[in-house]
């Protein structure tokens, strides 16, 4: 195998054919599956290389155009406004046309961040050991373990009563509980599962606020995790409501390569500007796919490269991509048109008209397909002259 | 502890009350005896104890009977009486026998559908279950068999459908108004129907339909016509247009003036508009004419006075401002109406009428929602025709019936062909379950199949059709959507003036807009010299000089012919083709301060 594929590359780089990793490894398979010899290899990778090159976008083909295309006509088609309930019961997660919008957008703050944990091989299988993570990040506040919580308006105290089997069941540490207990609240009483808070001063607005408080408190749970929740699919998952992929990713156990959020922004911080990518041409299909609409992934590769190719993460838009054009006239054609007018005279821009709108504007023709080629002449030299 | 139920009149709290019930009953009791107004609506809302009453105007009402104890106050009697006519509607109301209820009101009773659901919690009984129809949909007959959209698009559509719109239209100078020529009452009527008198303003013709493809003619719900029934008359309609027009004074006692215009007049037509003129400047009565014709011959006194003319008199020059028929119309002069205005100036109507036989693309529809255009009219002799040598006046394709569910259309045409057999009219009313074995039966009893269809043969060839085709008779309106008024083309015309683009629209033989995403289209193709030639060539070019020094547009001065920049003055300056639009646009960035400079480069 070695030496074949060792060969189909010699033979690729002699007919100049630059292919990519996958096409040697297929090609010096079938070379062995169909014992071809070296002149029949030849002639595959030459035809090979004839179907690779036919099957490139040519130059100036619109791209764009047709990937915009391509993605906005299944999108008439989509239902506006599409909360569904996306394969896990009681986990709201925005999809359809909103959806898409966000990605596009790539804004900051996603409207249902979600986690999909996984687990490496060894705790997949393992309930105790996912159902102790899952309580570990799954948000617990004092209202899930307390007994009852009692508003003393004669002592001016707020008291409570932890439940021990809700503790035991969360498998939380009782210890951690009352640290965390004692560092949020100064004046507090414990007395082995009873606990009385005082308040500030003592007023009855005070008392509330402090009750309130005493419910609200986080005892456990990663930050910006908010419900958990632990289904059983080929392998124990958690699906989260909120994500925090930085945190989960420290845990032991979690798969770090499938487990993922829908959070763009987060990737890109955590995982780098190239999952990013991966990640809009994931989230933007599986959107599109599953209102059954079926867009080329090419169309939204192009959609994601061109959203991430400056290192960050760029909307598509005023504050983006769109925004972001050489051209003043392709600018203001857009929108904010005084805006960027105003700013091209005090700056004294020139617009060199290479993009399609300058061009549509002032009528001439534009620089892509039939337009993009011009003819150039080269006299040929006659002897003597002329 | 129970709090007193609020009360609201009309939406306004007026007071409160301790036992709404109670209060609510005696209300309604009043109503009925007549010491309340029949129009007040009251309704007991338990969940918040809230009572509202309603007796303001705009509300939709609905007549029922009223029920006692299980039992219909609309007794035997009264029938009786209502059939020998002692009995009016009017009365009814006051024995307090029938009564209407509002939406508000409607929630808090139970009605019965029919006498047979009826019990002893019943608080209402529908007089008729097809009263719950309005009229537009009333006049569908098995509506309780189709689909809902397609009685909410029948519904819509019986609204645009040509009839008889008013039996004085002879009288009436409508600016538009359609006329159909043979209005049939429908075969299949229902009850609606008879209460609304539609017989008398019927809007359609009974049509033999047989339901077949036929040589790809009508795909996707076009329709095939028979020629010979459209010769006979079969939804042919007149189309009036009026115009009007009146001899304006202006300030200063000068005044319109109705003539034929001299030819010095400013603005003078071809001779040949004036032609159909009478001395008095108005067109006679039952001349032809088309778009362009002056139907009124009028000159106005000039726009300012002592206006200088082309010798350099100040000789009066009149305006013309004949009224022309519209463009892309034509017709005959049906009613010429001379009479003056309240200030007492000379004033005139004028009436065209144009008769419209089925054309292409005309739009047709069944009671059903069932619409389609015209996309075959055929000669009598190509067309099927059954055993007896009927046929068929339209052709629809089948695969309009089962996606749309519109089951009540097939009845329709069973039932019509039933009651033309018979010789008698059908009543398809709907929740009335019971026809179906009489039809059937009528079919048997003339020699048909009890389904409805026949075999065909092929007008052509006169072969048998393999296929039984399902033959019946329905009632089809004619729409007013009509290829004449709609069809449009355009290559050079018209352009506006401050963009020098083509105007919008038909009437202004405007051009056809080649929108954004049609431009998306083009880019999408990579077909750059088609687009710019659409954008520019087609459009609004402009050959602008730009001084070579500033790089603004500069002036040719074509008397002198000596070119110029208004900054630069006697520079050397290059044509360049752009979009008027653009000059526009650099115009208007100059009127805002802002200087756009145009760098010259040879052509690449």
């Amino acid at each position: 195998m070695e030496k074949t594929i060792e060969k189909v590359i010699k033979i690729a780089k002699k007919k100049k054919a630059e292919f990519p990793e996958s096409y040697i490894l297929d090609i010096a398979d079938a070379s062995i599956r169909r014992e071809l010899s070296d002149k029949e290899l030849e002639t595959l990778i030459i035809k090979v290389r004839k179907a690779y090159e036919r099957s490139k976008v040519e130059a100036g083909e619109a791209v764009g155009t047709v990937a915009a295309q391509s993605v906005g006509e299944p999108g008439t088609q989509m239902t506006m406004r599409t909360f569904h309930y996306a394969g896990v019961a009681e986990l709201n997660v925005t999809l359809g046309l909103p959806r898409l919008i966000e990605i596009v957008d790539a804004r900051k703050k996603i409207s249902t961040p979600t986690m999909a944990i996984y687990f490496e091989e060894e705790y997949g299988n393992d309930e105790s050991f996912v159902k102790k993570l899952a309580n570990k990040i799954g948000k617990s506040t004092m209202n899930d373990i307390i007994l009852d919580l009692n508003i003393n308006y004669i002592d001016m105290k707020v008291e409570a009563t932890f439940d021990v089997a809700k503790i035991e069941d969360k498998q939380l540490d009782f210890d951690e509980i009352i640290e965390k207990v004692e560092k949020a609240f100064k004046k507090v009483i414990i007395n082995d599962n009873v606990l009385s808070f005082e308040p500030p001063k003592e007023s009855i607005r005070e008392l509330r606020l402090l009750a309130d408080k005493v419910r609200d408190l986080q005892i456990s749970g990663a930050k910006n995790i908010g419900k958990v929740i632990i289904r059983k699919e080929d392998e124990w998952i958690i699906h989260t409501e909120g994500s925090n992929l930085k945190e989960v990713l420290k845990q032991e156990g979690v798969d770090k390569i499938r487990t993922s959020t829908n959070d763009i922004h987060e990737i890109e911080t955590v995982l780098g500007i190239e999952a990013a990518r991966n990640s809009i041409i994931n989230e933007a299909l599986r959107t599109l796919n599953e209102q059954g609409l079926t867009v080329d992934v090419r169309h939204i590769m192009l959609v994601a490269d061109m959203m991430t190719n400056e290192g960050v993460v760029k909307s598509i838009g005023r504050h983006g991509i769109s925004g972001e054009k050489s051209s003043v006239l392709a600018r203001a054609a857009f929108e904010e048109t005084g805006k960027h007018l105003l700013n091209a005279s005090i700056r004294g821009e020139v617009d060199k008209l290479t993009g399609i709108i300058e061009n549509i504007i002032i009528g001439q023709p534009i620089p892509l397909g039939t337009g993009s080629v011009g003819v150039m002449m080269k006299p040929r030299k006659r002897k003597g002259g002329r | 502890m129970t709090k007193a139920a609020k009360i609201y009149i009309n939406g306004e709290l007026i007071g409160t009350c301790d036992e709404p019930l109670e209060f609510v009953q005696e209300m309604r009791e009043k109503r009925r005896s007549g010491e309340v107004s029949e129009e007040m609506n009251i309704t007991f809302y338990e969940d918040n104890n809230e009572i509202y009453i309603f007796n303001d105007p705009g509300r939709a009402r609905r007549p029922l009977i009223i029920v006692s104890g299980g039992v219909p106050l609309l007794e035997e009697a009264h029938i009786a009486k209502i059939a020998e006519g002692e009995l009016k509607w009017d009365e009814l109301m006051q024995l307090g026998v029938v009564e209407y209820l509002d939406a508000e009101e409607e929630e808090n009773s139970y009605i019965a559908m029919s006498l047979k659901d009826l019990n002893e919690h019943h608080t209402h009984l529908e007089i008729d279950p097809s009263t719950m129809l309005g009229i537009c949909a009333g006049i569908i007959p098995f509506s309780d068999h189709n689909s809902s959209p397609r009685n909410t698009m029948e519904a819509g559509m019986t609204k645009q459908a040509l009839g008889l719109y008013a039996s004085n239209y002879s009288f009436r100078t409508d600016t538009r108004a359609h006329l159909m020529h043979h209005p049939q009452t429908p075969l299949v009527k229902t009850r609606i129907i008879d209460a609304t008198n539609y017989d008398k303003r019927p809007s359609g013709q009974n049509f033999v339909v047989g339901v077949m493809s036929f040589e790809g003619y009508n795909m996707e719900d076009s329709l095939i016509l028979n020629k010979s029934s459209l010769e006979r008359g079969m939804s042919r309609s007149s189309f009036f247009r009026s115009y009007e027009s009146s001899e304006r004074r202006y300030p200063g006692g000068q005044e319109d003036k109705f003539e034929v215009p001299d030819k010095g007049v400013r603005g003078y037509r071809s001779e040949e508009a004036y032609r159909h003129l009478d001395e008095d400047g108005i067109i006679n009565p039952e001349s032809y004419v088309t778009s362009g014709d002056v139907l009124i011959g009028k000159t106005s006194p000039p726009r300012f006075l002592e206006e200088i003319d082309d010798f350099g008199g100040s000789g009066e020059r009149r305006r013309e401002t004949s009224l022309t028929v519209r463009h892309g119309e034509k017709g005959i002069v049906d009613a010429v109406l001379l009479t003056e205005t309240v200030e007492g100036s000379k004033f005139a109507k004028i009436r065209v009428r144009d008769t419209r036989q089925p054309e292409f693309g005309d739009k047709f529809a069944s009671r059903h929602g069932q619409k389609g255009v015209v996309g075959l009219i055929l000669s009598q002799e190509d067309v099927p025709f059954t055993e007896d040598g009927v046929v068929p006046d339209l052709i629809v394709n089948p695969h309009a019936i089962p996606s749309r569910m519109s089951v009540g259309q097939v009845l329709e045409m069973v039932a019509g062909k039933a009651g033309c057999l018979e010789g008698e009219r059908v009543d398809g009313t709907p929740f009335n379950d019971d026809l179906e074995g009489e039809v059937k039966q009528a079919l048997l009893d003339n020699g048909f199949e009890a389904a409805g269809c026949e075999s065909l043969y092929n007008g052509m060839t006169g072969e048998r059709i393999e296929a039984e085709i399902f033959v019946g008779v329905a009632y089809y309106q004619k729409l007013h959507h009509m290829t004449t008024d709609k069809v449009y083309a355009r290559s050079r015309g018209p352009v506006q003036v401050l963009t020098r683009q083509p105007t919008e629209g038909r009437a202004r033989e405007g051009g056809l807009r080649f929108g954004e995403m049609e431009r998306d289209c083009l880019i999408a193709h990579g077909a750059s010299l088609a687009l710019k030639e659409r954008l520019l060539d087609e459009s609004d070019s402009y050959r602008a000089i730009v001084c070579e020094d500033c790089g603004m547009v500069s002036v040719h001065d074509k008397i002198r012919d000596k070119k110029y920049c208004p900054i630069c003055g006697e520079s050397e300056s290059f044509p360049v083709e752009i979009a008027y639009a653009f000059k526009l646009l650099l115009d208007e960035l100059k009127s805002l301060c802002i200087f756009p400079k145009l760098v010259l480069e040879d052509k690449a």
